[in-house]
């Protein structure tokens, strides 16, 4: 359901930028994959999933490959949730792919990369469905304040948010515009399905 | 969509009654991702939500369906589990169960599943001790996994049916046939299916029906065809072969011939509706084996469905925030 944003927060990405970034994000994954039929991408939910389809959708037009796009939840793997610190709830919407992963190059595809939490989760449960021969990120924004040692292989851009700023990103298929947006509130944990 | 906030804040799950529908609802909600564990066609059927943690299962009566599911639904959160039968326990040199309950958590047990012969054991437990109690079935007054496993048969049914993984139970008709006055499985699953907003018929002999009909928010017949020929839903209870030697019923074969399901009577019912059953089932007994083994049955789907229902009730239980004293989070984490 499309909300409308933040009266206070400033865009820094628009729609022309973004769809630029998409597209060079998915020359870089062409480019960093010779072997570009072995790689299937997991969006990570919510927004890596419709960044994940885009970016399958670009690589097809550059080499005619259809690249396998799946779904990875990561909320049963969280490390709050874990240790009872949990707000994120477990939704509806689960991991789901139907093509295996054995042996193949995983391209994670994530919206925002902060703490690296999320990407931690996802590594873990990705080990437990399969052994890919390699796990690459790709990510729209990194808006710094890593916590863990993990790095994106594809990057869009990097903004610089202040511990009190929130990085929102938002797509035409889930709300209706394509934006970026900086919004000067702490983030409210537990307001609604885990959306890191 | 964004999901409406819920949030889990009980220690235990004693019963339904005392729950309300978005409790309910949430607990139903976090099933879906379980039951796609259990599912996992290749890879590691587990996720580490329990990692670490001690479940103990602990049963004074014979179970088999409910202990491994419980045993299962542990295992595959990675918690670590411990069964004590009752018979091999120190309750038969005299101990009492607060005395066999300190004594578990001395261990440091954080999941307690109990069934007792007792109405209201789980509850005096867990007035008096920290460990999480889950009841699997005290006495004559619930066994609230059970129903919430039902239920979720029977919304994942009507979800798939509908092509809307929102719809709820609102206005399903479900029948359940026999002995509801001894039965915990029929008491949690009224209060259950009534608070989700279903429509429920009683069916069966005047001396099987509870005292307390009259305000359990419920219809009753003592026809079968009248009871089921609207049904969506024909579950059918138990019946236990002990009670006949209580008088409560004349005998088998006129129990069979008025209130089996059967290729017979399911002629009056709607060709949609599902056959459930809360198992052991006697069979040709409360089902005729044909409608057991057939298509219309999702017996063997409330077994699989248990598992994960039962995994999001020990992960809410166990994984609430504020529950645990947990390292001293940084403030303004990024998320």
């Amino acid at each position: 359901m499309p909300q409308p944003p933040e009266p206070s927060s400033t865009i820094v990405m628009h729609a022309d930028a973004m769809a630029e970034v998409v597209h060079r994000l998915a020359q870089e994954i062409v480019g960093g994959n010779p072997d570009v039929e072995k790689v299937v991408l997991l969006g990570i939910l919510r927004r890596g999933r419709p960044l994940a389809d885009r970016l399958a959708a670009h690589i097809k037009e550059m080499t005619g490959i259809s690249l396998p796009v799946g779904s990875l939840a990561t909320t049963l793997y969280r490390d709050d949730l874990r240790a009872g610190m949990g707000h994120a709830q477990i939704g509806l919407a689960g991991t789901y792919f139907d093509f295996p992963i054995d042996d193949m190059t995983i391209v994670l595809v994530d919206d925002v990369l902060a703490a690296g939490r999320t990407i931690r989760a996802a590594m873990d449960e990705v080990m437990d469905y399969g052994r890919p021969a390699r796990i690459q990120l790709a990510c729209l924004i990194d808006r710094g304040g890593r916590e863990l040692p993990i790095q994106p292989d594809y990057l869009g851009w990097t903004v610089a948010a202040g511990p009190r700023e929130y990085v929102s990103v938002r797509l035409v298929e889930l709300d209706g515009e394509d934006a970026v947006l900086l919004i000067p509130h702490p983030y409210k944990f537990g307001s609604g399905e885990a959306s890191p | 969509m964004m999901t409406p906030v819920r949030t889990w804040n009980r220690k235990d799950l004693i019963g339904i009654e005392e729950l309300s529908r978005p409790e309910i609802e949430l607990i139903l909600d976090t099933a879906p991702q379980f039951v796609a564990v259990s599912a996992r066609e290749s890879g590691i059927k587990k996720v580490p939500l329990l990692q670490g943690r001690l479940v103990v299962n602990w049963f004074y009566e014979p179970s088999t369906r409910t202990r491994t599911s419980f045993e299962l639904a542990a295992k595959r959160l990675s918690a670590d589990t411990l069964s004590i039968a009752a018979s091999a326990s120190s309750s038969v040199k005299g101990e009492s169960l607060h005395d066999t309950l300190a004594n578990i958590e001395a261990m440091h047990s954080d999941i307690i599943v109990l069934r007792h012969y007792y109405a209201g054991a789980p509850h005096m437990l867990a007035k008096r001790h920290a460990s999480h109690i889950i009841n699997a079935g005290d006495g004559r007054h619930e066994h609230p996994t059970q129903a919430l496993l039902d239920a979720y048969t029977m919304l994942d049914h009507v979800r798939t049916l509908r092509g809307d993984r929102h719809a709820t139970l609102d206005g399903l008709r479900v029948a359940l046939i026999g002995d509801v006055a001894h039965s915990r499985v029929a008491r949690s699953n009224i209060w259950c299916l009534t608070k989700l907003g279903a429509r429920v018929v009683l069916c069966g002999p005047r001396t099987l029906m509870p005292p307390e009909i009259g305000r359990m928010g419920v219809d009753v017949s003592y026809n079968l065809h009248e009871a089921i020929h609207d049904a969506d839903v024909i579950y059918a209870l138990r019946i236990q072969l002990e009670r006949q030697q209580s008088c409560l019923f004349p005998s088998l074969r006129e129990y069979i011939k008025l209130f089996r399901i059967d290729r017979e009577s399911l002629k009056v019912a709607p060709p949609h509706a599902l056959i459930m059953h809360p198992g052991p089932i006697n069979r040709d007994v409360e089902l005729a084996a044909e409608v057991a083994d057939s298509s219309r049955s999702v017996v063997l789907q409330q077994v699989t469905n248990g598992v994960a229902v039962r995994m999001a009730v020990m992960h809410l239980l166990a994984n609430q925030p504020g529950r645990r004293t947990a390292p001293a989070a940084t403030e303004e984490r990024a998320p």
